[in-house]
């Protein structure tokens, strides 16, 4: 099996939210990177799963600037082979999935895994749009992947429920909650990534069509008014009267 | 600017989410509303009643994603849309990114509201921030966050029907059986309207059916917090937070739960929040619009009891 992985940087869930330059970019002083989460512990762990049964390899795929390369020696701590890093700022899901799907043709991959979203745009665009772009098939919020020669069968969300679904010859997934259980890279993971190839590559031209003007955060919230425990009839009464939800 | 809007049906009726998408479609659009429907159909389906003046009525059902980007470009052109709307749950979220590359449009995921000028409001942050999105190319895609506008009613007439055909080529994918999440029948997660979700609190899964008595007095739909559906008390897919379902419902009750960080993050965009808890010093407190300080076991049958005395 060859599998590519995407792994995008992403700020720790605890990350104090800060805007910058005119609140046009994540303000990143002091912030620590992670790997995106649902690419780390669900899409990075099963693909690594699978070659550690089936033999082959994982490459991750990461499209950031050299700020992003200590998340790419952990996913490579982890066990993934081999990474590439496409030298660029990323600013919009259509360059990134571009540019990845422009890195991936051709090489005989016979999966590209991505987590479903990132925790920092929450777009849950990049998985199906290099599938588009490669024309492949896309299989959304997978929770479970097995792999066999020429085909795979996966369990993947469905409204009020799970399908599943069966796919012939390469295919993208996004990867959800149950795919794998999140993997702490042990010591000798750590020393050999050092030594693994992470290999940069420029960045294609390619067209760029959202931008964001403007980050705002929302307003404090109010005070939480408390209820007695003996009378939940008034906190019934607030959502009916004060709310106006029930 | 012509608005084509993507439409699930359930029993040939559109589905709540994709009446949402119809309501906001409508008020966006300054001329025609366009409706692409693939499968099961009766009448126009309901979506006059929300500004849809036509409908695109594809007859078979397409489940791949491809197939269904196909369908829906091929629908845009037909109907030269500059703008194509989608309802961004599991299904349309994963054909709407499609559609964009297919147009060569901007894609605009999580849309709340209605745009100011030129700019589209979406959530990113898991709720903690919004940004202000402008689209460069000439069409737009947007993905509108199921439950954050809401179905408005346009009063207008019966859309008009027309059978539509397109080129959607091979399906690599073949699907087996669905297994429904819930034997109950109840509204899943991203969708609901009222949600009741329960943490380590409730001391062991023996203990949810004063949970579950709340959700049914509620009309609402249960979920829980990480440890529990990591313990195996409650199954995966009731998960809300960060690493799990991220939700929008007008009600959220949260029993049981203390409130870390990255369960907020799943939940902080409810329009009202619930929180019960025994721990006063509890984070969630701090989340919360209404707040209860006690045992969960004394106060959800109360609570149950003074819902039902409502009816």
């Amino acid at each position: 099996m060859k599998l590519l992985v995407c792994i995008s940087k992403a700020p720790d869930t605890t990350s104090r939210i800060a805007f910058t330059d005119g609140d046009k970019n994540f303000d990143e002083s002091g912030v620590q990177f992670i790997i995106n989460p649902y690419d780390e512990w669900y899409a990075l762990v099963r693909a690594i799963e699978i070659i550690e049964s089936s033999g082959g390899s994982v490459t991750t795929v990461t499209v950031g600037e050299a700020s992003c390369d200590p998340v790419i020696r952990k996913a490579l701590a982890i066990g993934a082979n081999d990474a590439v890093r496409i030298n660029t700022v990323p600013t919009d899901s259509g360059q990134v999935a571009r540019l990845i799907a422009n890195y991936a043709d051709g090489q005989g991959f016979d999966a590209i895994m991505c987590g479903k979203e990132t925790i920092d745009h929450n777009s849950c665009a990049v998985p199906a749009m290099i599938a588009e772009c490669l024309d492949l098939p896309f299989v959304a919020f997978a929770t479970s992947l097995e792999m066999n020669d020429g085909s795979a069968i996966l369990t993947c969300e469905a409204a009020g429920g799970t399908n599943s679904v069966k796919v012939t010859g390469p295919f993208v997934l996004s990867a959800a909650k149950g795919m794998s259980e999140q993997r702490i890279p042990n010591m000798r993971g750590i020393m050999s990534a050092r030594t693994k190839p992470l290999q940069v590559v420029e960045a294609d031209e390619v067209l760029v069509s959202t931008s964001v003007d403007k980050f705002t955060l929302p307003p404090a919230k109010g005070s939480c008014v408390m209820v007695d425990a003996e009378n939940p009839a008034e906190l019934v009464r607030l959502l009916r009267e004060e709310a106006k939800i029930i | 600017m012509s608005v084509l809007v993507y439409i699930p049906t359930n029993g040939g009726q559109a589905t709540k989410s994709g009446l949402e998408a119809a309501s906001f479609a409508s008020a966006l659009a300054s001329g025609e509303v366009s409706a692409i429907v693939s499968g099961d159909l009766s009448g126009d389906g309901g979506l006059g009643a929300v500004g849809v003046t036509k409908v695109l009525h594809y007859s078979t059902e397409l489940k791949d994603n491809s197939q269904l980007a196909r369908l829906v470009e091929s629908a845009a052109t037909n109907t030269g849309a500059t703008t194509v709307v989608f309802s961004r749950n599991l299904e349309g979220g994963a054909i709407a990114p499609r559609v964009a590359v297919r147009l060569g449009a901007g894609y605009v995921p999580g849309v709340v509201e209605l745009p100011e000028g030129a700019s589209f409001s979406r959530n990113v942050f898991s709720g903690k921030a919004k940004a202000a999105v402008s689209v460069s190319a000439d069409k737009t895609v947007l993905g509108l966050t199921p439950n954050a506008y809401g179905v408005k009613s346009t009063g207008g007439g019966d859309a008009s029907v027309e059978a539509f055909s397109a080129e959607v080529g091979e399906s690599k994918l073949s699907f087996g059986d669905f297994k429904p999440s819930s034997a109950d029948g109840s509204v899943p997660l991203p969708e609901a309207e009222r949600v009741v979700s329960a943490g380590r609190g409730l001391k062991g899964p023996e203990n949810w059916r004063i949970v579950e008595d709340l959700a049914r007095a509620l009309n609402a739909t249960t979920a829980c917090s990480r440890p529990v559906g990591d313990m195996g008390w409650r199954p995966h897919h009731e998960h809300v937070g960060q690493t799990g379902v991220t939700i929008r419902p007008d009600l959220y009750i949260a029993c049981g739960i203390s409130g870390a960080i990255q369960h907020l993050a799943g939940v902080n965009q409810s329009k009202v929040i619930v929180v019960i808890n025994t721990d006063p010093e509890a984070p969630f407190f701090k989340a919360a619009d209404y707040g209860i300080v006690g045992d969960v076991f004394d106060v959800l049958p109360k609570l149950t009891e003074a819902i039902k005395a409502l009816s």
